[in-house]
């Protein structure tokens, strides 16, 4: 079985790969791509430790083929930080220690960009509703719920300077 | 799994004749997130995959008069945030809208969880309740039919090989109408429905009901309608005795299994209870938009 050849827009830059079809995007991004901040947990959908945004939308990377993702904008771990200046989040989740094993962590950081990409000044509920599947066994949950929110006030801040 | 073909047609045509050319081996791809857990577990093993999200039909929401057509492979998240559909259908978008996680919302769809058949499938009670129907295609042509018809049993559906749904269509609302789906499960978020209830009803002037249609989950084979709930609501004002009677007809209705998530005591009492609220919250609704 010849491999599919794939077409995406990668954190920004046009990037292509070759995949089985049987690959999920998972896969691709780590093994064909070497993009190995996004973690595989359960592979059934369940732990979030796989997420990414693509075309502005949250999924878990292992429950989606890789060949699915031609034509389509994917956002990873990988191009959160500006070179060396991290996200609001990244910089928060650091503050507030929301990571001990940190296996969990871009997914959970992945998740909560794109809940501030479409909702700036999330509630905690909404938080926690939120990022119910981005699941942590170790960390718990409310110091992340806490960075993130600290991360919104802050880009809330930064947002509204002249 | 060394020989999956994968297919993404534009059309609806192309996409039957392609799922008929895999001669029963192909399975068709919506949003994936039951599909592709199967695959890896090798519960299923298709030699072909055809994905129809690439099919302008099957995306998106639309409306026909006052009826609203939802595209097959639109994924629950465009449903929550369609305001129009979530007005006037708030029970079958509150059923879409629990399944599975943020990301899972992103990708599951409505004919996945359909065909899926699994009778704790959420948004099914809902859409049964609505008295949603479907349109099936396959190389026999198109037919529309009431989606209670599509689960058989669970994990069986009567789609016949190479048949898939195109689209759920939704009847328009008289005024004064409005539904309502409660699930129980005993944490707040990410969990598999011990019992679902879905309560769909209209209310005339006078705020007695002149229809309803009650549905269950999770307690038989498949997701059922109880007509003797829907009969003890319809020329009523709802009051508690009614409620008693809705309650009562909907114990008598569930032959639930008992398992790790609930017994067959927890789960018959639990589909009277959750009816019951399901119709005050479907009535209240229902006033609203008088």
């Amino acid at each position: 079985m010849s491999k599919h050849h794939v077409s995406t827009t990668m954190n920004g830059e046009p990037t292509e790969f070759l995949c089985e079809p049987q690959q999920t995007l998972l896969d691709a991004l780590r093994d064909e791509l070497q993009l190995t901040g996004s973690k595989e947990g359960c592979s059934s959908g369940d732990c979030g430790a796989c997420s990414v945004i693509v075309d502005g939308r949250l999924v878990c990377s292992c429950l989606m083929l890789a060949v699915e993702a031609e034509g389509r904008r994917i956002e990873t771990i990988e191009g959160m930080a500006q070179g060396d200046r991290l996200h609001p989040l990244q910089k928060h989740f650091l503050e507030a220690a929301a990571l001990q094993c940190g296996f969990c962590t871009p997914g959970l950081l992945v998740a909560a960009k794109a809940l501030l990409d479409r909702n700036p000044s999330p509630t905690e509920r909404q938080v926690r509703y939120w990022l119910a599947g981005n699941l942590c066994r170790c960390t718990g949950y409310d110091k992340v719920v806490r960075a993130v929110l600290a991360a919104a006030a802050d880009m809330r801040q930064e947002g509204g300077r002249p | 799994m060394t020989t999956l073909a994968y297919h993404a047609p534009q059309t609806v045509d192309e996409a039957v004749r392609v799922l008929a050319g895999g001669n029963g081996g192909a399975k068709p791809l919506a949003g994936g997130s039951d599909l592709l857990v199967q695959l890896r577990s090798g519960r299923t093993r298709p030699a072909m995959i055809v994905d129809l999200k690439r099919i302008p039909a099957l995306m998106g929401i639309r409306t026909e008069g006052n009826a609203f057509v939802i595209g097959a492979a639109t994924p629950c998240a465009v449903i929550g945030e369609h305001a129009a559909l979530r007005a006037a259908w708030p029970g079958v978008v509150e059923a879409a809208c629990l399944i599975g996680s943020t990301q899972v919302q992103g990708r599951a769809t409505l004919a996945g969880n359909l065909c899926n058949a699994s009778p704790a499938a959420d948004s099914v009670p809902a859409l049964l309740a609505a008295r949603a129907t479907c349109v099936v295609v396959g190389t026999q042509g198109r037919r529309e039919v009431p989606v209670e018809t599509i689960p058989t049993g669970p994990g069986q559906t009567s789609l016949r090989p190479g048949e898939f749904i195109v689209e759920f269509r939704l009847p328009g609302r008289p005024p004064r109408a409005a539904d309502a789906y409660l699930r129980f499960i005993p944490r707040t978020e990410m969990d598999i429905a011990v019992v679902g209830a879905a309560v769909n009803l209209t209310l005339d002037a006078q705020r007695v009901c002149t229809e309803a249609v009650v549905a269950l989950g999770a307690v038989a084979p498949t997701v059922i309608p109880v007509p003797e709930a829907s009969a003890a609501l319809v020329g009523t004002h709802m009051d508690a005795a009614v409620l008693e009677r809705l309650d009562d007809a909907c114990r008598r209705a569930a032959r639930p299994i008992s398992d790790k998530r609930g017994t067959i005591a927890f789960r018959t009492t639990l589909a009277g209870v959750l009816a019951r609220r399901a119709a005050t919250i479907a009535r209240h609704r229902a006033e609203v938009r008088a």
